[in-house]
Parts: structure tokens; sequence; C-alpha cells
């Protein structure tokens, strides 16, 4: 079934989107490589489960997610971030900030749910399987495809279609001409670091019911595949990250379903190593920037 | 005096750039700052703009005190600058950057939009739909300017706005600067080309090592022995 793997692939890629997105919107317009953003795609997942454990239907539970690690993301930013702005040379002491960042949300992670690996209860997602053209669509993976392709559509009418947006791309561009503008930075950082961390909120709720597994660590491995994406797609293009997640997706159930769960991760890295050799800017990125950067 | 500038120290990346400059600009005026390359005054403009917080000194606009402000805020006021270096958003079409300006305005009444730009730079209306990054070095010059009357100056600040065009589009530029100060815009100009910055401008300074070590009328300074000497070569015209 070549096909449904295809599928099965594409509706896995859609949520690898998500992560990725908020994490090259942050690269990609602050130059600041958030590598607390595994943290905050755990937070989203864990706020997801809880507000179901305690009762809330999953939409509710599924936007509590969204706005809760959408805060924790922009906390972030204020405490970890802020201050190395202003002192300049962000990008390698974010880097490390944000390391610290991570260590604090997977260790009260931790802690809330005692080293457990967690589960939504049962039937939290009806379990309904179409049949179309002698695929298997479950209702799962129909409703995370349709929210991915919603957040994607909704983010890039956000950033192309609105003022709002166009203040952000100002940023990415060219900070001191924005600035020169009349923009203010703190409300532009705000807005970037509230709907990357939304969106990894969307992607941690999506993934722990796909895999019907949330965990403390759950963030870890999710990074890495974020940085393959994003590096693969070129680091800030949208468009790029968006194409490289899909194509992993399918990548990985491809080699899972044919080959062996362990050679996946051997086949996605030594793509990238490939890739790398042949387009060191990615697929989609021109050179050392991407379609929000080509700042000066 | 809608811009007053009092003794006004300042360093750039270590080094003292402005040793007590003192100027002026009034409602209306278009005053010129001439000088060698490294003389401050680009230092000058960004202290005004926000940019570069100086070390001491005050910067007013009419009642204002603009030392301490954000850049952001400054450029809220209707204190917009051109930056030198034609610094356009490159991966953004000419009708964008042009927006991206408006933001300063931020509730005041615009002075110009974006017919009145096009007025004023012709070329850029035939480019409107191109990304600034691939339009030409006059282009992007004629762009960031526009991009600062977007936001309904009450004072321009243009850095350097000749700064390696070819003459045909330097005239281009001065030209539509001319039309400005018709207009009744208030500016205060950066300018190497100190020619052509006293053909334009009503008054001038000249600064050197970051001190003013000479002002008055353009028409008066362009006829001066010791800038004819320094800035205009020896044929004075």
């Amino acid at each position: 079934m070549f096909l449904q793997q295809i599928v099965n692939g594409l509706v896995i890629g859609g949520v690898y989107a998500l992560f990725a997105l908020g994490f090259t919107l942050i690269f990609g317009i602050h130059k600041i490589m958030n590598l607390a953003h595994g943290g905050i795609f755990m937070t989203g997942a864990f706020i997801g489960l809880y507000s179901v454990q305690a009762g809330l239907p999953l939409w509710l539970a599924f936007i509590l997610a969204m706005i809760g690690a959408g805060l924790v993301s922009v906390i972030i930013e204020v405490t970890a971030f802020r201050r190395l702005r202003q002192s300049g040379e962000v990008e390698f002491s974010a880097l490390i900030s944000s390391i610290g960042a991570n260590l604090v949300l997977v260790s009260i992670a931790q802690m809330l749910s005692k080293t457990q690996v967690l589960r939504f209860p049962f039937d939290t997602f009806p379990v309904v399987i179409f049949k179309v053209w002698g695929l298997r669509v479950s209702a799962l993976q129909l409703a995370m495809a349709v929210l991915a392709i919603l957040l994607v559509a909704g983010l890039s009418w956000y950033l192309y279609r609105t003022g709002f947006g166009r203040q952000v791309r100002a940023v990415a561009q060219n900070e001191r001409a924005a600035l020169l503008a009349g923009i203010r930075p703190s409300v532009i950082y705000f807005q970037t670091f509230m709907l990357s961390g939304m969106l990894a909120g969307a992607a941690g709720v999506l993934v722990g019911l796909a895999f019907n597994s949330i965990h403390f660590m759950m963030g870890d491995p999710f990074l890495l595949r974020g940085f393959v994406v994003v590096i693969l797609g070129g680091l800030g293009s949208v468009a790029g990250a968006l194409v490289a997640s899909l194509g992993f997706g399918v990548l990985q159930t491809l080699s899972v379903a044919y080959l062996s769960s362990r050679l996946s991760d051997i086949i996605i890295f030594g793509l990238l190593f490939a890739v790398l050799l042949l387009r060191p800017n990615g697929l989609f990125g021109q050179d050392e920037a991407g379609v929000l950067r080509g700042r000066r | 005096m809608l811009l007053t500038v009092t003794d006004l120290h300042a360093s750039y990346s270590g080094i003292r750039a402005l040793a007590g400059v003192s100027l002026n600009v009034a409602q209306g005026e278009m005053v010129a700052l001439i000088g060698p390359n490294g003389a401050g005054k680009s230092t000058l403009l960004n202290c005004i703009s926000g940019i570069v917080r100086p070390g001491a000194g005050q910067i007013r606009v009419e009642e204002a005190e603009l030392v301490r402000k954000p850049a952001w805020a400054i450029a809220r006021m209707g204190i917009l600058q051109s930056p030198e270096g034609r610094q356009v958003l490159p991966d953004m079409s000419v009708i964008e950057n042009l927006r991206v300006g408006a933001n300063a305005l931020h509730g005041r009444r615009p002075t110009h939009d974006i017919q009145a730009v096009f007025r004023l730079f012709p070329i850029l209306r035939e480019r409107q739909e191109q990304l600034a990054g691939s339009l030409s070095g006059g282009q992007q010059q004629m762009l960031a300017i526009g991009r600062a009357l977007m936001g309904g100056p009450r004072l321009l600040l243009l850095d350097e706005p000749s700064l390696g065009l070819a003459p045909v589009i330097v005239q281009q530029v001065f030209d539509a600067l001319a039309q400005l100060r018709r207009d009744g815009m208030t500016i205060l100009l950066v300018e190497q080309n100190a020619r052509k910055a006293l053909q334009v401008s009503d008054r001038a300074y000249v600064i050197e090592h970051g001190h003013v070590v000479a002002e008055g009328p353009s028409r008066r300074l362009a006829q001066d022995d010791g800038v004819i000497a320094h800035y205009l070569g020896t044929g004075g015209h």
C-alpha cells in the first residue's frame, strides 16, 4: 500500500511543519536559534493532556495548549533573550540561554509527570476510519491534516496579507530601517514568539494524539527533526520548511514501512548530508538568507 | 525653532564623533551639514533619530526632549530619517516599502500618500511591483526618501542621499529635494557633495572632527574662501 504510506507520511509531515515553521520563524526574523522550541512543544502537549484530564473537551484543550505554549514562548523571549538582545551578539548567547530555558521546561514536566509516559484517555478522539479510493484515513488523521493546513494558511495570511505581518517582515529584512519607520521591536518580538509557541503547542497536542504518548523528553527528537527540516528547507524560509516537512514525513513513513525503523534516521540524516553537499543553503535558501531574511 | 541641538557630545564605536555640536533648524527651512568623511555628520543624524545615544547634550524638537527616547518613538513623532546607503527592505515590493513607511504616522496626518511619492519620483511608479532589492542604486535611494515621506515628516533627516550615484541620478534626487523645499518641508541634509548641498539649502553648517567650524547662509558659505578651498575645489563652481 504505497499510496497509503504516502498519505500517512503527508499527515505526519503536516504536523512536523507546524513545529518547524515556528522554529524557522524565530530564526528567520530574529536570527535566534531557539533550542527551547522542543520544550515549548512538549509544554503544549502537557497542557492539552492535563486539560482533557480535567474534563475539558478536546477542542478547548487544543486551544488552551496553543495559548499556553504561546505564552511560555513569550516568557522565554522576555526572560532568556531580551537582555541578550540589548547587549548585542545575540546569536551565540541566545543558543546557550535557550538550552537553559529548555532544561527548566523539561525539569518541570519531569516533576509533574513523575517521569512517566502519559496518554490521552481512551476515545479522547473518536476512532473512525474513512475509506476513500481504497485508502484508509482515520478521523484523527483528517483532523490533523485540516488543522495543519488551516494553521499554515493562517500563518501565511498573517505574514503576507496583514499590516502586522508586513511589519514583521520589515524587521526580518532590515531591523534598522524598520526602527526608523516607527516599528516597535518589542511588539514584533511578542507577536513572533507568541505565534511560534502557538504552532509548537498545536503540534504537541497533535503528536501526543497521533502517537498516544506524552512525556517530558518528547521535544528532543522533534528539535533534531525540526533542525533537519529547517536546514533542508533553507533557514528562515517558510515555503522551504513546509516542503521539507512534508518530504520528511513521507520519507520517514516509507522507510519505516519498507525498510526498518532503525534505518529511518540514517536515511534522513544521510539525505541531509547529501543535500548540504549539493546545496549548502538548503533547497529554498537564498545565499545565507531566506524568504524572511535578507538583512544587512 | 523646530529643532535645537545644544552642546551634543557622542562617541561611536569608542571613537569620539561629536565634541559639543550646537545647531538649529527652523520650521520650513532646509539646512545642510557638510564636512569631510568621518566628521560626525551621520552620528549627529543618528543621535537625533535615537539610533546612537549621545554622551551629553540636548536635542529638542519644539518643546520635546529627544535624548533617551527610543528610535521608534522618535520616528512616530515625525522625525524621520532616510538612512545612508539606501536601506530599503529588499524582499518587499516598492509599494510595500512605502506602506511600511506609513507605520510611523501612528495617527498623525500624512503629508504624502503613495501617489505624491510617485509624482516626486516617477520611476518608482513604473517599478511599483518590483522587489526593492532589484532596483538600481538611484531608485533605492528615491525609495528610501519616499518611505520617510510616507511617515508624514515634520523634520526630514537625509543622510548622504547622493552617495555612490551617477551624476544624472544625483541631479534627479536634488531636483526632488528642491521640490520638497518649495513645498515647505523642513529638512536637515547631510551631504558630502558640498556644492550640491549648498545650492539646494537655505543655511549650512560645516562640521570637522566633531565641531562646527563654520555656519551661515548657504549662498555666503559657497563664497567663503575656506569652504571653497576645502570642499568645493579651487574653481569655486
